[in-house]
């Protein structure tokens, strides 16, 4: 009986907040299956999901490049401030995405410090460029904060024989350090995608919502439930096709995951 | 990511710090603020005791498809937070089939418009958290020492609370305060389920988000109070941090 309740506890409880409410989600959309693939199939539902695919596919590689470079700077790099740095690229993780989006406004709006751009022709809010700001404010930590531990852990004994036996820093690099990191890289690139497929808050501010222009696939199901008139097939439907995404995510971080502790 | 956030912080102060003071001490921001810390709190605390519990079963308990249940626990991370907020609709919603009517006992599983609505799209959106900060530590601890404890005499709640509590409550205290961070700032989850009633269901994000564009400096000067929960946060952390390895530095 003591073995089994810890058990029942947390299996009760991912039924309740987790699970049921998922499969409920499934349920919705299939017994409305018609509204629902009418909605997902929808012009502007698709222009929304090539948004979000072309918005992470700029993300995502720019902030794997970053968190790479902020990464080796927190753990090898000799600058001052290092301290505040590593706290700083965690700050997207404690940050509401919705200050984030705020900021941004703050920056390119109307009354904003870079307000002359639009003049010179570059539209910034309310426009895709704001859209992919926000989408690497908020998605930045991942791919640092899973290379730093791995980073610490390797050491740089190897990267001092390589570079003692003539190799430059870039060769070492490609050849040393990056394959001793891939996984942890791997993972971190992983979480940010889910990230940047999912980003509401901060995109909701400074995106302007423009149906099949700036509309994400987030915000499009937004509009799908305010929209819903007691039917919300189309909503659920949309969803789906996000929480899709999420579980061949998770899949990969599945795969992902138990190569790296073996390492 | 600096420059946006200087601008913020300068921006929000632009019509004078009276004027700043003025929009976050007004009824309604003081409310949002309020029932933020409030419900964040409450998430990450009954995160802390469930997600430890978690923890411990997918350390020490042995089942078949404890891999999956793994594996599920990261799904409020990889989940949109949008549809996070449209799952639990769909469950607990309006048109929700949890109802009993009969025999003159009415209930309805609908929590839409109330903080029950907040309270759960949080518990969603934080449960990872505690989880995945106690788990590596459990998952390292050394059994000889309960072992010891147990052949002493000591009973296994004793056990837990003198031996394993002291060791993984770093990571109990770390998982909750970026739980409460995160509870904090979340928007998706709850701008669809909670209704957004200013002084009842109203959070301070989405405050923020509803005044973005018709009250741009006003919603900056509660940004601005979330920016600083977030510093504190970050500070905490890192308190914790050398708090925990603190016999490893000595």
């Amino acid at each position: 009986m003591r073995k089994y309740l810890p058990r029942g506890i947390v299996f009760l409880y991912l039924l309740v907040i987790l699970l049921g409410p998922l499969v409920m989600m499934i349920y919705r959309t299939f017994e409305d299956l018609g509204a629902a693939w009418g909605a997902i199939t929808e012009h502007n539902t698709l222009l929304a999901f090539k948004l979000t695919l072309i918005v992470a596919a700029i993300s995502v590689p720019v902030n794997t490049v970053f968190g790479i470079v902020f990464a080796l700077l927190i753990v090898r790099g000799n600058v001052p401030g290092k301290g505040l740095l590593n706290a700083f690229v965690d700050l997207p993780l404690a940050l509401s995405p919705v200050v984030v989006g705020l900021s941004i406004v703050m920056l390119y709006g109307t009354d904003g410090w870079f307000h002359w751009l639009p003049d010179h022709g570059v539209q910034v809010l309310f426009s895709w460029p704001a859209i992919v700001i926000a989408t690497l404010f908020v998605s930045l930590p991942f791919v640092a904060r899973e290379v730093v531990p791995t980073l610490r852990e390797i050491g740089d004994e190897q990267e001092q024989a390589a570079h003692t036996l003539g190799a430059s820093g870039w060769q070492t690099f490609w050849r040393v350090t990056l394959p001793s990191i891939r996984w942890a890289v791997i993972y971190g690139v992983v979480l940010t995608t889910a990230r940047c497929l999912g980003e509401f808050g901060a995109v909701a501010i400074v995106s302007g919502n423009i149906d099949g222009k700036t509309q994400t696939a987030t915000l499009r199901v937004e509009d799908a439930y305010q929209f819903a008139y007691g039917n919300y097939a189309p909503a659920y439907g949309i969803s789906l096709v996000l929480a899709v995404m999420a579980i061949i995510v998770l899949f990969t971080m599945m795969l992902v995951k138990p190569r790296e502790e073996a390492t | 990511m600096a420059l946006p956030i200087a601008a913020l912080a300068w921006r929000s102060t632009q019509k004078g710090g009276a004027n700043f003071w003025d929009v976050i001490s007004s009824p309604e921001a003081v409310a949002a603020l309020k029932l933020t810390l409030a419900m964040a709190a409450l998430a990450a605390l009954t995160n802390a005791v469930l997600g430890t519990v978690t923890a411990w079963v997918l350390v020490r308990d042995d089942f078949r498809g404890k891999s999956i249940l793994n594996a599920v626990i990261d799904l409020p991370f990889a989940l949109p937070t949008i549809v996070a907020g449209l799952v639990l609709l769909a469950l607990y919603g309006i048109k929700t089939p949890l109802k009993v009517d009969a025999g003159g006992v009415h209930f309805k599983a609908d929590i839409t418009f109330t903080r029950w609505a907040i309270f759960m799209a949080l518990l969603f959106v934080t449960l990872p958290f505690v989880i995945r900060t106690v788990q590596p530590v459990l998952h390292e601890l050394d059994r000889e020492m309960e072992e010891a404890a147990a052949s002493l005499g000591a009973g296994s709640f004793t056990t837990f609370r003198r031996i394993v509590l002291p060791n993984i409550l770093p990571g109990i205290l770390s998982g909750l305060t970026m739980a409460f961070a995160r509870a904090c700032g979340e928007v998706g989850s709850v701008v669809l389920i909670t209704g957004n009633l200013p002084f009842k269901t109203e959070v301070a994000s989405v405050f923020v988000l509803q005044r973005s564009a018709s009250d741009p400096i006003g919603a900056a000067a509660v940004s601005v109070v979330l920016l600083t929960i977030s510093f504190a946060v970050l500070l905490v952390i890192g308190g914790l941090r050398r708090w925990a390895t603190r016999h490893e530095r000595a």
